[in-house]
């Protein structure tokens, strides 16, 4: 005949993000490894050749790290004051600096000692940049001058006075040998052309510009400050393309995913976020636990480097393939040898007819047990440690099946004081939990109901219990702040919306209102118990 | 059944037709057939193929017992409420003899040493409620109706219920048990003894008698009790020795008790589907077999122990191998209290949907009448016992295609609490069958009072739209995928809709699927689908509106509405004005999808009335006057598989469609029109005369399929066979050759079974005549041999 039908176990709706394929991607990564700078990460810049070095500007040094090295491989210390914007040229054989005491330095990675000091600017140089043909350097500075360098001769090619504040950003062109772009906290850009005496395009952010980035295909430009994020087109002559607000701090620094379909921008208010650059859409947010102030990828996204102002640099490595597999092998039983490996290499002959094994369906013990009705047990077994813990809607289901079957009180009596602890320390633990909140208020209260005349005989089962009492207290003190809101919130959609479309957002306000209800109605029925 | 001109109303619905008074008693034969009361007839079964093989009808009341005869086991006995015995040749279908009585028979029992005599429970002639057992001597006579006429009373206030009395040991008494009270009478010594149980025992146990049954070859009785007990009474001839042992599994009263005919086995049932088997003398050995679907009701074993079968509360017989495996069901329309969800016609296979068993829908069909299967909706272990509120299913809806199902279950344990889910089924075309699409639990905050499908064909999404006590109406559409693949498209709310807070009843889409019209009480609002805007409101006060319903085809324009002061309003929806009004008590107005017309059930003085109008017309095309008693709950338009092509103008609205309908006493009715009744008749006419033919090995073989035949074979056949002197080549030459010029036996043998061979080109028919062809040849040949 029928055979029995296990209890059914409800799949909630998942609660916060979606899992998508960009957080799927985004989270195959380790857990970060954590280095103490001497001071605030301002930059991070990666070789472009491989192995793929790091320097670190923090403080009065710049740290050169390798891919997978926890101790800086090697470490340029000779700056009087703070080091700014440590870069490597296209070749990754040298490293220029700009620093507090306006001197600009030029190292040779295998060296120690600056190989060149470009003298000239007044106040701190902030931004140091190789242009594409590798013989010139492009510095900004407090000064409001931005300049360009030859590096053979160390002498000053060109000084460009455009910008009205202190320049703090900028970037070369990796196309062009004669553009670069700096952004300055005069809220402006500007694209500036070598072979011209002055800039050819600006473009107003409208705050302070903190960071600036090219795309690869150099056609945009994106520039941060303030709390937006901006896209310039640089093919119509800078117009803006899209203004994105998304952090609500200061955000410092810009990067792109190594394919450049993601964008990712750092901010003071510890996230870093991942954008799609088709919709510009925020698909991944990772948290810090400081303000970031720098922000790099390794090539084909296999570590992500955040410097910060507490002094912390967070480098986080990708999981390797075989890693983020073995998870799951470790989960799948190995198939016995009498089911599967046995006469697999039988060769089925022409005539040979196959007789389907019937298959033979598993009970879960608590579905054995329901099955013979033995309901205590069964919730003993529905709340078995692993149940309890890692899927709560598991006993829940169990506990709302038995009261379906008119049996939850014979299932609920009759414990001793461990089990009955273990019970309340579920039931505290899940009931504020608006999904089973019908399922264990009533529970709650044939507990009560049971096990009233036996309270104060044990200090474990009392504390739980004023525990409870507590909790609920909380609980309902919350409903009431949620309804509160609502409340004026009910005022404010009233006033704003007109006249004429009443009906609407009368529907999604009663919604709303019947939600709040229907969990707020179940709670103080406890209370009066 | 009601006459009316050439149109009349019959039942449908499988086996136990009357399910109201179920008196349904299977009986074994030879392990083969199986013999069952229902409704006005009794049914014969065949238990390996579960086909129905004949239906004995010749009572005009229910039928209350099936028994067999013991002298000859191709013979069994039927008695019926309508005062008559008769004796049937049931491997045939042939009435032999009919024994009036003279008053309504409640059950029938003989035994093998009681010859020429039948004991039956009649009531007793002055108090309709007091029954007393009767045994009748069969007067010996060759008439086919005979009257009975000598009766002697054996026991006065017995049970009317058939399993509360049974035959002992070799028909040396007979024990009947009532209330409290188990009578043992010997026949013997020609008296009685009583034994008496106390009301309540200790323990709050309900010592009530429901069921016995006497050990075949020991002096015992087995009694089952309204606690669930059974107990097992020896010694029972002596007033005061007597003992009885308790045993005791069931939770509920045991409602049927069954020996093998061995005796080595007791067999016991009862509400919680679970038919036990207990070892005689054995007691703490039992076999069960659980969870047989719904509440036993009787238990029978054939004569050779080989099969059990079980009758249960739901239109159901199972048989069951003695090894405790079922090995047959025999399925009716799954009857329950009420049919909660609407009558629904599945777009696809165009079968009845309904209520099924609890938690289940049921696909009916309704050209085969049969049980096709049951949709689990509700997914959950189905606990069989009294008082326990479980899930139900109360909404159903289904897309015009079939593509989607929509079921409301709803379980309601106290009254504050009332849990709601909404399911959403996918039609999945590897598997023929629906797929659980999406769950909505709580999808209102009250009951839901009506659901719909947008049935427009030519939309891209399909809206679904449910009412509910909440005050509001929501509109549900299927959401597209998320983005991971994990996840297929979902269903989710689209729109919640209110009007003035009042509360919603009935909801209906035009057939196009561009206008919503939900009524809200005296109010009937108009919706655009499109948009969910408003577009206008009509209302005739007083009185709320209970039914809704757009006209279909060229009568579009109309909506029509019912309120519950017996008004039925026809509004125009291009003037939105009222078109006309008529004042009848209209219980259910439903519309044809297949024509313009539409059905009205009126209810007055305990009768319903059937009108059949079209909206654009004053004159109603159909009336039908007291239709059954009784409020007609639930009715169906259900289209048809081949148009009939009837001109006369009361019976053309069944030419697309057939009306059926369900009673307040669950009773499947429907209309039939005279051609096709008669069709019916003549097809199994025949039937019946080409089985009695001729019983040959060759025509147990081929007889089978020429019932399957159907009609046509069967009424070709009679023209066919008054030309069997002709035929093919082989055969007359066999047969007008004189025999001495023959060749050898074996010789021929070859060639004239060649001849018979049904070509695989051969249309059955033609198989079927040479078949007949070789009945006549094979006795001319064999006379021809001797």
């Amino acid at each position: 005949m029928a055979s029995f039908k296990p209890t059914k176990i409800p799949i909630y709706p998942k609660l916060g993000e979606k899992v998508t394929q960009d957080t799927v991607y985004w989270k195959n990564y380790k857990a970060p490894v954590q280095i103490k700078e001497f001071g605030a990460v301002t930059n991070i810049h990666f070789s472009p050749v491989a192995p793929h070095n790091y320097a670190v500007t923090a403080f009065t040094r710049i740290h050169i790290y390798g891919p997978f090295s926890q101790e800086p491989v090697k470490s340029f210390t000779r700056f009087k004051d703070t080091a700014y914007c440590g870069r490597y040229r296209s070749d990754g054989q040298l490293l220029v600096a700009g620093c507090e005491d306006s001197v600009v330095r030029l190292f040779d990675v295998s060296g120690k000692v600056a190989l060149r000091m470009f003298k000239g600017h007044t106040k701190a140089v902030h931004v140091t940049d190789f242009t594409s043909e590798r013989y010139h350097i492009f510095t900004g500075s407090d000064d409001y001058t931005c300049r360009l360098w030859d590096i053979p001769n160390a002498t000053e090619l060109n000084t460009y006075q455009e910008h009205t504040d202190y320049i703090r950003c900028g970037v070369t062109s990796k196309l062009n040998r004669d553009l670069f772009i700096t952004g300055s906290y005069d809220h402006t850009l500007k694209l500036f052309d070598a072979r011209v005496d002055k800039s050819v395009i600006t473009m107003d952010h409208g705050q302070p510009v903190e960071s600036v980035l090219l795309y690869p295909s150099e056609g945009l430009v994106v520039s941060a400050g303030g709390r937006y994020v901006k896209v310039w087109d640089l093919l119509k002559g800078g117009q803006p393309l899209v203004s994105l607000k998304n952090h609500h701090k200061t955000v410092t620094s810009l990067c792109l995913s190594s394919n450049g379909q993601r964008l990712l921008s750092a901010s003071l208010d510890r996230h870093v976020k991942v954008y799609n650059t088709t919709n510009f859409r925020v698909v991944h947010n990772f948290d810090y636990a400081a303000s970031v102030l720098s922000l790099a990828l390794a090539p084909d996204d296999e570590s992500i480097i955040v410097g910060m102002t507490n002094g912390v640099l967070s480098i986080k490595h990708r999981k390797s393939p075989e890693e983020s597999k073995e998870v799951s092998h470790q989960q799948r039983r190995r198939p016995s040898y009498r089911v599967f490996v046995k006469g697999k290499n039988y060769m089925p002959k022409q005539d040979d007819y196959l007789v389907s094994k019937p298959v033979r369906e598993y009970l879960t013990k608590y579905d054995k047990h329901l099955k013979k009705f033995n309901i205590s047990k069964a919730l003993d077994s529905a709340l078995q440690a692993g149940n309890r813990q890692r899927k709560p809607e598991v006993t829940v289901a169990v506990i709302k099946e038995l009261d379906r079957r008119g049996t939850l009180k014979n299932a609920l009596a009759g414990r001793d004081e461990k089990a009955l602890s273990e019970l309340l320390h579920f039931i505290t633990k899940n009931m504020v939990d608006f999904r089973f909140a019908p399922v264990l208020v009533p529970a709650a209260n044939m507990i009560l109901d049971i096990y009233r005349s036996v309270i104060g005989q044990s200090p474990v089962v009392d504390r739980q219990l004023l525990y409870l009492q507590d909790l609920l207290q909380k609980e309902i003190n919350y409903q009431q702040e949620l309804l509160d809101v609502l409340g004026m919130l009910d005022t404010l959609f009233a006033s704003s919306v007109p006249r004429k479309e009443l009906l609407c957002s009368s529907s999604s306000r009663t919604n709303g209102l019947a939600q709040g209800e229907t969990a707020s109605t179940a709670r103080p029925e406890l209370q009066a118990t | 059944m009601v006459e009316h001109g050439d149109i009349r109303v019959v039942h449908r619905g499988g086996i136990a037709r009357y399910c109201r008074f179920l008196c349904e008693r299977g009986i074994f034969c030879c392990c083969r057939f199986l013999l069952c009361g229902s409704g006005y007839e009794v049914k014969v079964f065949s238990t390996s193929t579960e086909e129905c093989i004949h239906d004995l009808r010749a009572h005009t009341d229910l039928v209350t017992g099936v028994l067999l005869r013991p002298s000859n086991h191709l013979q069994a006995y039927s008695c019926s409420t309508d005062g008559t015995v008769r004796l049937w040749d049931y491997t045939d279908g042939i009435l032999i003899k009919t024994y009036v009585i003279g008053y309504p028979i409640y059950s029938i029992y003989t035994s093998a040493n009681h010859s020429g005599v039948l004991f039956v429970v009649t009531p007793t002639s002055d108090k309709r409620s007091e029954f007393q057992l009767v045994a009748v001597h069969l007067p010996q006579s060759g008439d086919q109706l005979v009257e009975a006429r000598e009766f002697s009373a054996v026991l006065s206030d017995v049970s009317s219920n058939p399993a509360a009395t049974s035959f002992g040991r070799g028909g040396e008494y007979i024990a009947s048990a009532k209330g409290l009270q188990l009578e043992v009478y010997f026949f013997k010594k020609q008296k009685p003894y009583r034994f008496f149980l106390k009301e309540d025992n200790k323990k709050g146990g309900k010592n009530t008698f429901t069921c016995l049954a006497c050990h075949p070859k020991d002096d015992c009785i087995a009694t089952g009790h309204e606690d669930g007990k059974i107990r097992l009474w020896r010694n029972f001839n002596h007033k005061k020795e007597y003992t009885y042992t308790t045993l005791h599994w069931h939770h509920s009263a045991v409602s049927s008790l069954c020996f093998t005919p061995e005796g080595t086995n007791l067999l016991s049932g009862g509400i919680e589907s679970v038919l036990v088997q207990w070892r005689y003398n054995q007691e703490s050995q039992r076999d069960f077999l659980p969870r047989l679907g719904a509440a036993i009701t009787h238990i029978a074993v054939s004569p050779d122990g080989a099969l059990f079968c079980t009758s249960h509360s739901d239109n159901k017989i199972t048989i069951i191998r003695s090894s405790i495996q079922v090995s047959a069901v025999i399925q009716g329309l799954v009857k329950g209290d009420s049919v909660r969800t609407d009558l629904m016609v599945d777009p696809r296979s165009k079968a009845l949907v309904l209520n099924g068993k609890p938690g289940h829908l049921q696909f009916y069909s309704l050209q085969r009448d049969k049980l096709l299967y049951n949709l689990d909706i509700v997914q959950q272990e189905y606990i069989h016992q009294s008082g326990l509120e479980q899930f139900e299913v109360v909404k159903a809806a289904f897309d015009a295609y079939g593509n989607w199902l929509a079921t409301v279950e709803e379980r309601k344990q106290k009254p504050t609490e009332l849990e709601l889910n909404l399911k959403l089924w996918a039609f999945d075309e590897q598997t023929q069958s629906f797929m659980l699409n999406t769950t909505i639990s709580a999808p209102h905050e009250a009951r839901i009072t009506a659901m719909c499908f947008c049935h427009s064909t030519d939309s891209q999404t399909t809206v679904l739209v449910s009412v509910s006590k909440d005050g509001h109406f929501k509109a549900w559409q299927l959401a597209p995928a998320t983005h991971t693949e994990d996840e297929g498209p979902s269903w989710s709310c689209d729109f919640v809709g209110a009007y003035h807070s009042l509360v919603p009843e009935c909801c209906c889409f035009s057939a196009d699927g561009s206008l919503l019209a939900v009524s809200f009480q005296e109010v009937v609002t108009v919706w655009s689908p499109a948009s969910w805007e408003l577009l206008t409101t009509l209302s005739q006060p007083p009185g709320a509106i209970r039914n809704l319903c757009f006209g279909q085809l060229t009568c579009s324009k109309y909506l029509l509405g019912t309120t519950d002061k017996n008004l039925l309003c026809c509004w125009n929806l291009l003037t939105c004005s009222l078109e006309w009004s008529t004042s009848m008590d209209v219980s259910l107005l439903l519309s044809d999808p297949f024509s313009e017309n539409m059905a009205a059930f009126c209810c007055q003085a305990g009768c319903t009335d059937l009108f059949v109008f079209k909206p654009s017309e004053p004159r109603p095309l159909f009336s039908h006057k007291a239709v059954c008693l009784g409020k007609v709950t639930r009715a169906v338009f259900a289209p048809r598989e081949k148009m009939l092509e009837s001109c006369e103008e009361t019976s053309q609205w069944l030419n697309h469609s057939q009306l059926y309908f369900v009673t307040q006493y669950m009773d499947l009715l429907t209309f039939t029109t005279k051609a096709e009744e008669d069709r019916l008749m003549a097809s199994s006419k025949q039937l019946v005369i080409s089985d009695s033919v001729a019983m040959t090995p060759f025509s147990v073989l081929l007889g089978k399929r020429s019932q399957q035949e159907g009609q046509e074979a069967a009424s070709s056949l009679l023209a066919e066979r008054t030309q069997l002197p002709q035929g093919s080549a082989a055969v007359r030459e066999l047969l007008q050759t004189p025999a001495h010029v023959l060749p050898s036996t074996s010789f021929l043998c070859s060639m004239f079974v060649e001849s018979l061979l049904i070509s695989v080109t051969d249309n059955r028919k033609k198989g079927r005549t040479i078949y007949n062809y070789f009945i006549v040849a094979q006795q001319h040949f064999m006379s021809k041999i001797e």
